[in-house]
């Protein structure tokens, strides 16, 4: 597992002979190998979801699911929002794979670094600034945490996880105490205002004239920059020496800290680098939705949930349990919204009755 | 006045087969002065302090046994106390008399608690495949969905307007909703939960219980089925949770998504484990503190000259001092300034956490 090549970081695992998840080429034959039945299901799900984006509709498919264009819709939306939770989700997973520790505080640091956010594009105008502002504070946030509270009771798991809901209802009172009870939002810049045309059709006129989705750019270009991130996360972890060091810690970091590497300062580094993306999550959400008391409970929520889906630890798990509960949580609005937000859960229950363990984990 | 008996209960522990004998002075003591306090107190202290502290002190009492001696920490004990307040009002009678079944309150508390007891039966089953953290992750994400889904559930549950105007029942030509007869009625179960657990800890069932908390490997290889005992264990503190829900919707008349959020649940972690989950009465005594700190809070804040809508910043930082200097709670405190002359002897009780 230490190899730099490996490209099987899954995070989160125990047992170093484990089967590697998501190894892009080999890993992927070998699932094909041990699961035939479950690669065939698994490959008409994939193109049949191609089939329903891409293909105009036929008639009586409208009339059984709703026009293509809330279907769309939907389907972006939660993308876009399952990018979002995957920012908030990933330094939760990152900081769990490496220290072993449940930071519930987590909402609170995204709802921080949305409000620092807001109060830096409120004074300089910067919207890219406000980012680097919600990073730094978010992660001094996390550093503070790491040396003052985590490094005194390491290897206490329970108390840890204690401590944290004890700070984030202190952290929680504070912000309503400073910000108070309304909500705000982040101006999105002008360069990324307004919509954009997709090469989606979402319907066909009667004159054969095809009708293309138009889409926010804000939340494309959000979206992207997610992935960006992720793949940067995958890169670093995979391809770098602190990656290195980080995986090898994930897998046994007594050894590690033999070896002469100074773990503390790597569990410093990577719980900053964890608060400082769910404080850059924070300003994201302050754009593309808002930001209010109850929302550090709403993406901690939606981070656990999306860790416990994708698999505690696994920087991949995170980003397939996110797409998963973003689109489930849009697709569940646009159709039956009353019990949008009960569908994330059933999937979570779902996933726990037949695989406890989440979808990506390599236990 | 607790702490005395907690003294007493600590000694018994180490003496299984005297503990009736040795338990008798203090806890004694404690309960004549409890039986006597509406003599002493008037009506307002006497629910809004003791009854809500009997009750809570009752769910948070649920959590701590499966803490305690199961090596479980579940959030979702206020998630069942409010099912089991909802189910009452449901299948008994309510503001809505279209929206109510509308039976006897000696039919709805059975029925209530059955449902309670299988919920509990469920979610047990749900989080005994996971353990440690993950277990307070997960009955986290319960609670959470259990909110939204009353929230937005008009058809039984009523949605975000909750359920009013729940009756309590008249017995024996007594109305229980008066504050004397329901300080006695919550007393009552209070003392007989509390019962309950202190002799299940002692019973077989508890003993492998807490076997199984220490050493679930070993536990099984003795011929003892893990996972059984486990949700057996989340079925016993659904009970407990249970009737501490329905307490608490006689005495509030209404039950609401509100009753069962996500703060709430934390509100029981917060008052267990700042009682200590190393003992019965632990909960209790932390449900005291609470409620006197929610009733007094404003009080106090504006006395020291701060803003009396800080409770909740009170609250956790109490709470944070607690699990920062004392993890096992006000007990663990009470037990170390007891033994700081007798070097030579351990604090006890620290074993309370999983």
């Amino acid at each position: 597992m230490l190899t730099v090549g490996s490209a099987a970081w899954a995070g989160g695992g125990l047992r170093p002979n484990a089967f590697p998840v998501l190894c892009l080429g080999g890993g992927m034959n070998a699932f094909v190998a041990r699961h035939p039945a479950w690669s065939l299901v698994m490959i008409f799900v994939v193109v049949g979801l191609i089939w329903l984006v891409f293909a105009p509709w036929p008639p009586g498919f409208e009339e059984v699911f709703g026009r293509k264009k809330l279907f769309l819709n939907a389907t972006f939306n939660g993308v876009t929002l399952g990018g979002l939770y995957f920012l908030v989700a990933s330094g939760f997973t990152l900081i769990f794979g490496l220290m072993r520790n449940v930071n519930l505080a987590h909402g609170s640091i995204y709802l921080l670094g949305g409000y620092f956010g807001y109060m830096a594009n409120d004074i300089t105008g910067s919207w890219l600034f406000s980012f680097v502002v919600a990073f730094f504070v978010a992660a001094f946030l996390g550093v503070l945490l790491q040396i003052f509270v985590f490094r005194r009771m390491e290897g206490e798991e329970l108390r840890q996880t204690l401590v944290t809901i004890g700070i984030s209802i202190v952290l929680a009172d504070l912000m309503l105490w400073v910000f108070g009870g309304n909500s705000w939002q982040i101006q999105t810049p002008t360069w990324l205002r307004g919509p954009v045309e997709l090469p989606f059709i979402t319907a066909v006129k009667s004159s054969g004239e095809a009708v293309y989705l138009t889409y926010p750019i804000v939340r494309l270009a959000i979206f992207a920059a997610s992935i960006v991130i992720g793949v940067g996360m995958w890169l670093a972890l995979n391809r770098t020496r602190i990656g290195m060091i980080v995986r090898a810690g994930v897998d046994d970091r007594e050894i590690l800290a033999a070896m002469g590497v100074r773990i503390q300062l790597v569990f410093v580094l990577v719980f900053a680098f964890g608060a400082g993306l769910a404080g850059m999550a924070g300003v994201v959400g302050g754009t593309f939705q808002s930001l209010s008391p109850g929302e550090d409970t709403r993406f901690l929520l939606a981070s656990l949930i999306v860790v416990i889906v994708g698999g505690m630890g696994s920087i991949p798990g995170a980003a397939l349990g996110a797409i998963i509960i973003g689109v489930a949580e849009q697709i569940g609005l646009a159709y039956f919204p009353t019990y949008a937000i009960v569908l994330t859960f059933v999937i979570m229950v779902a996933v726990l009755a037949v695989r406890p363990q989440g979808l990506l984990a390599r236990r | 006045m607790a702490l005395a008996e907690s003294r007493a209960r600590r000694d018994a522990q180490s003496v299984p087969s005297e503990w009736i004998r040795r338990i008798h002075p203090a806890a004694a003591l404690l309960l004549a002065l409890l039986i006597i306090m509406p003599a002493i107190a008037n009506s307002f202290i006497l629910v809004q302090i003791f009854a809500w502290s009997f009750i809570l002190g009752m769910i948070a009492l649920s959590l701590m046994f499966l803490a305690g001696y199961g090596g479980m920490v579940s959030l979702a004990q206020m998630t069942i106390a409010g099912f089991a307040g909802y189910m009452v009002a449901i299948f008994g009678v309510h503001g809505e008399p279209a929206a109510s079944i509308g039976w006897p309150w000696w039919v709805a508390v059975p029925i209530a608690l059955v449902l309670a007891m299988i919920f509990g039966a469920i979610i047990g089953a749900l989080a005994v495949r996971t353990e440690g953290i993950y277990t307070i992750m997960i009955t986290l994400a319960i609670a959470a969905a259990f909110f939204y889904f009353t929230n937005q559930n008009y058809a039984i549950f009523n949605g975000h307007t909750g359920i009013s105007s729940i009756p309590t029942p008249h017995l024996f030509g007594v109305n229980w909703h008066n504050a004397i007869p329901f300080y006695y009625l919550s007393l009552l179960w209070a003392t007989l939960a509390w019962g309950a657990v202190t002799w299940l800890s002692r019973a077989p069932f508890g003993l492998a219980l807490q076997g199984i908390r220490d050493n679930p490997r070993r536990m099984a290889a003795l011929g003892f089925n893990v996972n059984a005992h486990r949700i057996a264990a989340y079925v016993v503190a659904a009970l407990i949770a249970g009737v501490g829900g329905i307490l608490l919707v006689w005495s509030n008349g209404q039950v609401a998504p509100g009753t069962v959020n996500v703060g709430a649940a934390i509100d029981i972690l917060v008052i267990a484990v700042v009682g200590g989950v190393g003992n019965p009465i632990g909960p209790f005594i932390g449900a005291f503190i609470y409620a006197i700190l929610k009733t007094f809070a404003l009080d106090i804040l504006v006395t020291l000259a701060l803003d009396g809508n800080r409770f909740r910043l009170l609250i956790g930082l109490g709470f944070l001092a607690i699990v920062f200097f004392s993890p096992d709670g006000v007990i663990g405190l009470w037990n170390r300034w007891r033994n700081r002359g007798t070097l030579a002897r351990v604090p006890s009780g620290g074993g309370g956490h999983g």
